[in-house]
């Protein structure tokens, strides 16, 4: 083979993956940019900012924001708080039953948000009822799937079970090797479920309107129907406040690393 | 840091199962303050089960332990004072050489600067000063082992607990660590139980040296007494190597290759397997063929020994023997030669076993 027919070979599937890189840039942007074009365009072809001040001049929106954010950061903490230490206990302790509990992390997916919905209408207590909180419930378990997932890749990527051993013949408490040394060494994992769950809870839908809670979402999908700019705008800015949200903890995350490795060489 | 005094301990007839299978079957174990005990045999035969128990990382279905006459049976692992080094690499990644060393005083309250000085004088004594700042990955594997050594032995353990800590490295990094690791339990004073499968390793490092098979303890002496007078069968043939040579057991002789030999022990049946040490059999060329002659059929030289291998010519085993090379010279392979044991009493086994 010469050189020339070398050449052609290596630059083919380059091509071809630009292509595809380019067309899936577009099939995310295209919408994107799209919406807010339709959400900043006034009937005479001018455009205004006249949507975004009027959502977040409304005070809907910030009521309903800070439902959803106070909701958010709940979730979170029981989340994490429940599914760290219950996946190094299988890690360490019941490795077998790791595929049950996978299996029953993944029903959240499997079971409709309408079923969801009732079965949790129907077991709550009564004060609960009351209270926005008992979305909450809802949330860590809609968010399993994604928290399960993220810490067991973590945990699978260290020697839990030594660590653990290790930590515990040192004299740790089950407390300290959470918190020094289980914590610390999946931190990349646990920003990953961070994440995922914030974005489910400012996402969701379907059982928050169900339930009657007026979520950033289901007010949303309010004003979406009698101002179709004004939601538009508001999915826009979720959008970007989604998106500099996962900068912030990614950020976060590598600095925590450089961090890290910029000691070990000192 | 030095803790000259040490601590007893006794392990008495610990039970573990696992489903069917008894991991520990009534092992006893006396550990005298500060020495050095190796718990050797084939894997699965319950060695690092007995160190998990001692550790406090598994807990046992029957028996006692006790340090300094203490029963410890159920004390949970973090208040037992132990100090262990594990078979795979076990240093915190998040943290430095330094502060991985320091984590059991940080745990126990102990104020930085105090915790910060004694880790380092730590890693100073398993040589490790400069690489106090690094991370476990910027350790290479005998370094993160003497790290984890130095890790065990902050706490000032009651006990220190090697859990084969040499198996993963290379053959010249486990033999300067494994003396270091001596020199260093010899300094400090602490009692130390020692897992490891590998023969060389028990009989170099420890005092004692516990044979073990399916979770009993078979023999425990010191290293020398272990392989001069084993006790049992199994311990003669998995310590050092053994010749297994068909034999006739009557009126207190073993008879085999045409020679006598004192019984010593083991299977009492008629027909029996002697067990023979490759050096316990001497070897001259002969022009004789009869029941006590063979044929050198290999050769290994080994440095200031050299290993043949004869064939007999009475059952066709193939034999080892071990002798000093400058003697072995001649004795090429064909060389017809006369066999002659020089132990003066043999073990036994079961005819049929291998």
């Amino acid at each position: 083979m010469n050189k020339n027919n070398s050449s052609t070979v290596t630059a083919k599937p380059g091509l071809g993956l630009n292509a595809w890189m380019i067309a899936g840039l577009l099939f995310f942007t295209v919408p994107m940019f799209s919406a807010f074009i339709f959400s900043v365009q006034v009937g005479d072809g001018t455009y205004t900012l006249g949507a975004y001040r009027r959502m977040i001049s409304d005070p809907g929106f910030g009521e309903a924001l800070w439902i959803s954010a106070r909701l958010a950061i709940l979730t979170v903490a029981i989340a994490i708080g429940i599914m760290v230490p219950t996946v190094t206990w299988l890690h360490i302790r019941a490795q077998r039953a790791k595929r049950i509990v996978e299996f029953i992390t993944l029903l959240p997916l499997i079971i409709p948000p309408v079923v969801i919905a009732l079965g949790f209408l129907g077991s709550m207590p009564l004060w609960l009822k009351d209270s926005v909180y008992m979305l909450v419930f809802a949330y860590v378990v809609l968010s399993m799937p994604y928290t399960f997932r993220s810490i067991d890749t973590g945990l699978s990527a260290i020697d839990v079970k030594t660590l653990v051993d290790a930590a515990r013949g040192l004299g740790a408490s089950w407390r300290q090797v959470m918190v020094s040394i289980i914590g610390p060494n999946i931190q990349s994992a646990i920003f990953g479920a961070i994440f995922l769950t914030v974005a489910l809870v400012l996402g969701e839908f379907v059982i928050s309107n169900l339930l009657l809670w007026s979520t950033l979402p289901v007010w949303m999908a309010l004003v979406g129907m009698s101002d179709a700019e004004g939601a538009v705008a508001l999915s826009v800015m979720s959008l970007v406040f989604v998106w500099l949200l996962l900068m912030l903890l990614s950020s976060l995350n590598r600095r925590r690393k450089v961090r890290v490795n910029v000691g070990g060489l000192s | 840091m030095t803790n000259k005094s040490g601590s007893a301990v006794e392990m008495i007839n610990l039970q573990r199962i696992f489903g069917d299978v008894k991991a520990l079957d009534g092992l006893n174990l006396t550990i005298k303050p500060g020495q050095l005990v190796a718990l050797l045999g084939p894997s699965g035969c319950g060695k690092t089960t007995a160190l998990r128990l001692l550790a406090g990382l598994d807990l046992a279905d029957g028996g006692q332990i006790t340090v300094d006459g203490r029963d410890i049976t159920n004390v949970p692992a973090n208040k037992r004072d132990m100090g262990m080094v594990f078979q795979a690499y076990s240093l915190f990644p998040n943290l430095t050489a330094v502060e991985n060393v320091a984590f059991g005083l940080k745990v126990r309250g102990i104020s930085e600067e105090i915790r910060i000085k004694k880790a380092k004088e730590l890693l100073d004594l398993v040589g490790l000063s400069r690489e106090a700042n690094r991370y476990s990955h910027q350790l290479s594997g005998g370094q993160q082992q003497r790290v984890a050594l130095a890790r065990a032995l902050a706490i000032e353990p009651k006990v220190l607990l090697l859990d084969e800590p040499l198996s993963a490295l290379d053959a010249k990094v486990r033999t300067q660590l494994r003396d270091e690791i001596r020199r260093i339990q010899l300094e400090v004073g602490t009692t130390t139980l020692f897992v490891t499968h590998d023969q060389e390793e028990a009989m170099a490092m420890a005092d004692l040296v516990g044979v073990m098979s399916n979770g009993k303890l078979e023999q425990i002496a010191a290293p020398d007494d272990i392989y001069a007078n084993p006790a049992t069968a199994f311990v003669a043939s998995f310590v050092g190597a053994m010749n297994r040579i068909p034999a006739k057991l009557s009126s207190g002789k073993v008879e085999f290759l045409g020679q006598s030999v004192k019984y010593g022990g083991g299977s009492s049946a008629t027909t029996v397997v002697a067990l023979v040490r490759p050096e316990s059999i001497s070897v001259t060329p002969t022009k004789v063929n009869d029941s006590k002659s063979g044929t050198v059929i290999a050769r290994s030289f080994l440095g200031p020994q050299t290993r043949l291998t004869v064939k007999t010519h009475e059952h066709g085993t193939h034999l080892h023997v071990d002798m000093a090379s400058s003697d072995a010279l001649e004795l090429t392979a064909g060389t017809n030669v006369s066999l002659t044991i020089t132990a003066s009493t043999v073990l036994t086994d079961a005819d049929g076993k291998n």
